[in-house]
């Protein structure tokens, strides 16, 4: 227990060797706990833990941190997800403080999109920090117990500390290094941008394992089981960083009618399945965009299930 | 230089709807070289509100001026004599100029006829694209010459963001991303390790208003 960095059941998975399988929640637009609570029931035991988004799409919701405590209420170990787009380093600070004083023990550091995506368009992006000095920033407030400025806190908040990475962004060659300035930035742990041209990620994960990267934080592979071919195509044009190969399309459309999200999720599971035993990979982050009730028959069918009780 | 628009004609008529006596004051420097504000832009201004005015039937008087600059206390003084024959002063200038212009004259009201847009260059004949937010700290030397503040629209330091898209930033085809661009080029110059290291967080110099005094004239600022 000791040389555990802050004791969460994530990280606890993790360390002791377990395929960990991680779910996302989005809050509601509102002010209704139900619907957190109600979507939160179909990842409970599904999942190791539940990414809680914020404020995701630049649109406005539930924060982060408050749909997190209803999760723990739950029973249900919470990640919370930051992006350095609506808050300074001051408010940031004090919610990393106060979600850890509630109990939540894992974090996801972001740069959040533009606002220029939300539905405020024309708010101020604050990015007073980036991801990666936000990464810095709660790793010298647990390891080293004081604030980014350098004074002491009192009460380090010991976070498992999670970032973003995507494998297929430009300029290509330089993602691992950027994987690397994240580890060296003190991440714990990394869930990728959902992966749909499994080449290139095969590619990505054997210059991160030559790098020696793999042995110094955990990587979650991003799986995001496609709904319809609409998404897909949609995904491919117009969402920046992904890749969406023809193929996949076509084995979408291939399916016939009625039959693509099945056909979806059999891919989800398919590539949850080589996930398992890729050199590199230590667990999935399965994000089922609204669509959390297919969890529990997602996580049963990639042969996840029981989730270890460690 | 400083790059300027002039303000819709519409929001610049309803600010000055009630006065009937105004000066239009241009200036010569910068928003002048940008065509927002120079002398030919007064011309223009001062006919089509004195036009308008006249097809309301609400006449104005309305005359125009342009200074050198009127950033500098040494060319607003031309104004002295004139300003007080007037109700309201409008102004072609920058922010900077408009601002200055208010304070030697605090008991006119002054209008800004422009909006002031960038620190910005040149692309070709009134085509101006933003390159500097005057952060007071500058990284240019460590980023191969592109702006992570201003080109960047995260700000990253240490990028490029996930949103990066084909050279492209996330937020349009049209915006080349600057991380990108500074990837290439160091890579170019052979110098991609020099942003292995991770940047800290910076230190904003820029949360408050800015005094510079230039070493060997503190007296100056001093004496004033
Ligand atoms: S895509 Fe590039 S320019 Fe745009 S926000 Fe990200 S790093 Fe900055």
């Amino acid at each position: 227990m000791d040389d555990l960095k802050s004791g969460s059941n994530l990280e606890k998975v993790l360390k002791a060797g377990h395929f960990a399988f991680t779910g996302e929640l989005g809050p509601p637009r509102g002010a209704d706990a139900e619907e957190v609570r109600e979507k939160a029931q179909y990842l409970k035991g599904n999942v190791d833990s539940v990414n809680i988004t914020d404020n995701q799409t630049s649109v406005v919701r539930m924060a982060s941190w408050a749909a997190c405590l209803i999760l723990i209420q739950e029973g249900i170990e919470p990640n919370f997800q930051m992006v350095c787009r609506d808050r300074n380093r001051l408010a940031m600070q004090a919610d990393i403080l106060g979600a850890y004083a509630h109990g939540v023990r894992n974090m996801l550091c972001l740069s959040g999109d533009h606002p220029m995506f939300g539905d405020h368009p024309t708010a101020m992006g604050v990015f007073d920090i980036d991801s990666m000095q936000l990464i810095q920033m709660v790793k010298k407030m647990r390891d080293e117990g004081k604030f980014l400025a350098g004074e002491e806190l009192h009460g380090a908040p010991k976070m498992f500390i999670g970032a973003a990475s995507n494998p297929f962004a430009d300029p290509y060659e330089w993602r691992v290094h950027r994987l690397a300035k994240k580890i060296a930035s003190g991440v714990d742990f990394i869930q990728t941008q959902c992966i749909y041209n499994m080449e290139r990620f095969r590619e990505f994960i054997s210059k991160a394992n030559d790098m020696g990267l793999t042995e110094k934080c955990y990587i979650l592979a991003g799986v995001t089981p496609m709904k319809s071919v609409g998404m897909a195509k949609y995904m491919k044009a117009k969402v920046p960083g992904m890749d969406v190969p023809d193929e996949l399309i076509k084995r979408l459309q291939g399916a016939g009618k009625g039959k693509v999200a099945e056909e979806g999720i059999k891919i989800a599971c398919e590539q949850v399945e080589e996930f398992k035993e890729m050199k590199g990979v230590a667990g999935v982050h399965m994000m089922a965009i609204e669509w959390e009730h297919k969890v529990p028959e997602i996580a049963e069918r990639a042969k996840v299930l029981p989730r270890p009780e460690v | 230089m400083i790059v300027a628009e002039r303000k819709p004609f519409d929001e610049i008529k309803e600010m000055i709807k009630e006065r009937k006596k105004v000066l239009n004051i241009g200036c010569g420097t910068c928003v002048a070289v940008c065509l927002a504000g120079g002398e030919k832009e007064v011309d223009v201004l001062t006919t089509e509100i004195e036009m308008a005015r006249k097809m309301d039937e609400n006449p104005i008087e309305i005359d125009k001026i342009t200074i050198e600059r009127q950033c500098d206390r040494e060319y607003l003084e031309a104004l002295d004599d004139m300003v007080k024959d007037y109700e309201a002063l409008l102004s072609m200038a920058c922010g900077a100029g408009i601002q200055f212009l208010a304070e030697r004259y605090p008991e006119i009201p002054v209008y800004p006829a422009v909006n002031t847009t960038f620190i910005g260059i040149n692309q070709n004949v009134g085509w101006y694209e933003e390159r500097c937010r005057s952060c007071s700290s500058c990284v240019l030397g460590m980023t191969a010459g592109v702006c992570p503040v201003t080109m960047c629209a995260k700000g990253v330091f240490n990028g490029p963001c996930g949103g990066t898209n084909k050279g492209k930033c996330e937020i349009s085809a049209d915006q080349p991303c600057a991380w990108y661009q500074i990837y290439e080029r160091l890579e170019k110059q052979g110098r991609l390790d020099e942003i292995l290291e991770v940047v800290p967080a910076q230190d904003w110099e820029n949360q408050k208003p800015r005094t510079v005094v230039q070493p060997g004239y503190e007296k100056v600022k001093e004496e004033s």
